[in-house]
């Protein structure tokens, strides 16, 4: 009974993605390279690192707080020799992880419930909104105080950070299946657990992995700020340590590492979710 | 024998709370868009369903389908009422209703799947579906690498490879040209003279009606029944040609003068149409 539609005005006709776009000639998928806008945005940031190099050596800038980027770039490699970049690298990235896994295994079952359901999400929508609204790193002195200074407190602050991300984009992306596909498969006599996992499942696919981008780099920024605040190890916690210690050099190769991450991590998801989303036939996400 | 029998079927839509129009100068929210229809198709007959917009066909369809409840009144095959969708049924929607993360071959499979079929037989037959319809090579393209035409080819040998007896159609040509919809509905009708399902196929137009069936049922304006059954004595094999023959503009005027003082009707229920239709 759960599925049919009694309503009337509910069961809008929605084109199908299908009947939206009529035959079209199999298209190859711009490369995030291929767009042509690297090359383009190149000059601009060559500029930048040029006056990073020049302003604190013509003394615009005080060098002992801004060194020249060669300088920065000689303690990177000191760093990445020394192989100290590499363990916080590893620990950081471990950390958001986790959480970010975590957050996954959680929202997305949570988030079919709540999409499919209309009751479940009336019931658990305030909390959410409530939940979701709180600063993750408002939580962190909570997150030492019930799971201590360690690892559990670091993970709890990931998860947190990109669990929310996940759930809202599984729920709008179950919420917006086509009902014509709902009723197609209906039709096919589809029971319920082939019904979630052969046809809401993938129809919310896009939604969900957009939903995993914003919830990688925001357990990536967590991370960082945690580790900043209360941490041993970690990237953050060299980039905090190195400015105590007024190691700038260190400090900006720190935050330069970060920058690169962020970049990397950003074009590997770009890249995940347009080859899970090939089906769509086209390539309406953009590298931000 | 009847494949098909449909008593007494009744089906009155409520509204959302709040929502309201008024039928026959009273305000209600509830809205009957059937009201008693009768109806027995025989096994392997080729009906087509017309009437105005609103007269109930698609929610008709729908009853027969399993996909709604009806009200009052019950739907039987082959002796069994219908209380869910039948695995002996097959539908074809007019937006095709292709799963548009699957490949054509994969759609086709989709109905073989859900219904347990072991997966070498799966991909047999639906490459021998996809061939039936001339899509053979395409069988790796999404339904967006498809036109509306070739999708709907799909979406019909989807229908069909579950080895369906009762074929239900909801105006599956309605979205394509003119020259699609009529070398589609040669191809249908080529195709069902070989497998003999029964088809119930709901339609706009009065030439489609005409062309394809072995009778066709006009229905009401709002709420629906069933107004007229009209036999459709033209010999088969049917060519496009046949459609200038005397013979069918004599069934041209007989379908459209049962059909326009419903159509009239419905013009002026049309205010109400946009609270249920679909």
């Amino acid at each position: 009974m759960a599925y049919i539609s009694e309503k009337p005005g509910i069961g809008i006709r929605l084109p199908s993605i299908a009947a939206r776009s009529a035959a079209r000639p199999t298209r190859k998928h711009k490369t995030v390279r291929g767009d042509g806008t690297f090359s383009y945005g190149l000059p601009l940031l060559i500029l930048f690192f040029l006056l990073w190099e020049i302003a604190p050596r013509l003394g615009w800038l005080n060098p002992i707080f801004f060194p020249p980027l060669s300088d920065v770039c000689r303690s990177w490699i000191g760093l990445a020799e020394s192989g100290v970049l590499a363990k916080h690298i590893g620990i950081s990235l471990q950390r958001a992880a986790i959480g970010f896994g975590l957050a996954t295994i959680v929202a997305v079952p949570l988030g079919f419930l709540m999409g499919r359901y209309s009751l479940f999400e009336k019931i658990s929508d305030l909390l959410v909104q409530t939940l979701r609204n709180t600063s993750q790193f408002a939580l962190l002195p909570v997150f030492i105080l019930l799971l201590g200074i360690g690892e559990a407190s670091k993970i709890a602050i990931t998860f947190y950070s990109s669990v929310f991300f996940l759930l809202v984009n599984t729920i709008s992306g179950v919420k917006a299946v086509d009902p014509l596909l709902l009723k197609a498969a209906r039709s096919m006599g589809t029971s319920d657990v082939d019904l979630f996992r052969k046809v809401i499942l993938p129809a919310s696919i896009p939604s969900i992995v957009a939903g995993a981008r914003l919830a990688v780099k925001s357990s990536i920024f967590a991370v960082i700020g945690a580790e900043m605040l209360a941490a041993k190890s970690g990237l953050g916690y060299l980039i905090q340590q190195s400015q105590l210690m007024m190691e700038t050099g260190d400090m900006y190769a720190g935050i330069l590492t970060m920058t690169l991450i962020g970049l990397i991590v950003n074009y590997l998801l770009v890249w995940f979710e347009r080859w899970a989303t090939s089906w769509k036939g086209q390539s309406d996400t953009s590298p931000h | 024998m009847d494949r098909i029998v449909v008593s007494g079927i009744r089906k009155t839509f409520q509204l959302k709370p709040g929502q309201y129009v008024t039928v026959d100068g009273e305000e209600t929210d509830r809205v009957t868009v059937l009201d008693g229809v009768d109806l027995n198709i025989r096994k392997g007959e080729f009906i087509t369903l017309v009437g105005p917009s609103g007269s109930g066909k698609s929610v008709l369809l729908d009853i027969i389908g399993g996909l709604t409840q009806a009200s009052k009144g019950i739907v039987q095959l082959d002796g069994t009422t219908i209380t869910r969708p039948d695995p002996k049924t097959g539908y074809v929607f007019q937006q095709y209703a292709l799963f548009p993360w699957r490949t054509a071959l994969s759609n086709i499979e989709y109905a073989l799947e859900v219904r347990g079929v072991p997966k070498r037989e799966r991909s047999d037959r639906a490459r021998y579906f996809l061939a039936l319809f001339g899509l053979s090579g395409f069988e790796d393209r999404y339904p967006n690498q498809l036109s509306g035409g070739m999708q709907q080819r799909v979406a019909i040998a989807r229908a069909l490879a579950s080895n369906p007896e009762v074929l239900l159609m909801d105006e599956p040509f309605a979205a394509l040209d003119a020259q699609t919809r009529e070398i589609l509905q040669s191809e249908l009708l080529k195709i069902w003279e070989k497998i003999n399902t029964t088809v119930i196929f709901v339609t706009h137009s009065i030439d489609e009606a005409i062309y394809l069936a072995d009778r066709i049922v006009v229905m009401t304006a709002r709420p629906g029944t069933v107004k007229e059954i009209i036999d459709i004595d033209l010999q088969r094999p049917r060519d496009g040609d046949i459609r200038s023959s005397t013979e069918f503009n004599a069934y041209r005027a007989r379908v459209w003068e049962a059909l326009r003082d419903e159509v009239n009707k419905a013009q002026k229920d049309w205010a109400l149409s946009p609270a249920y239709a679909n």
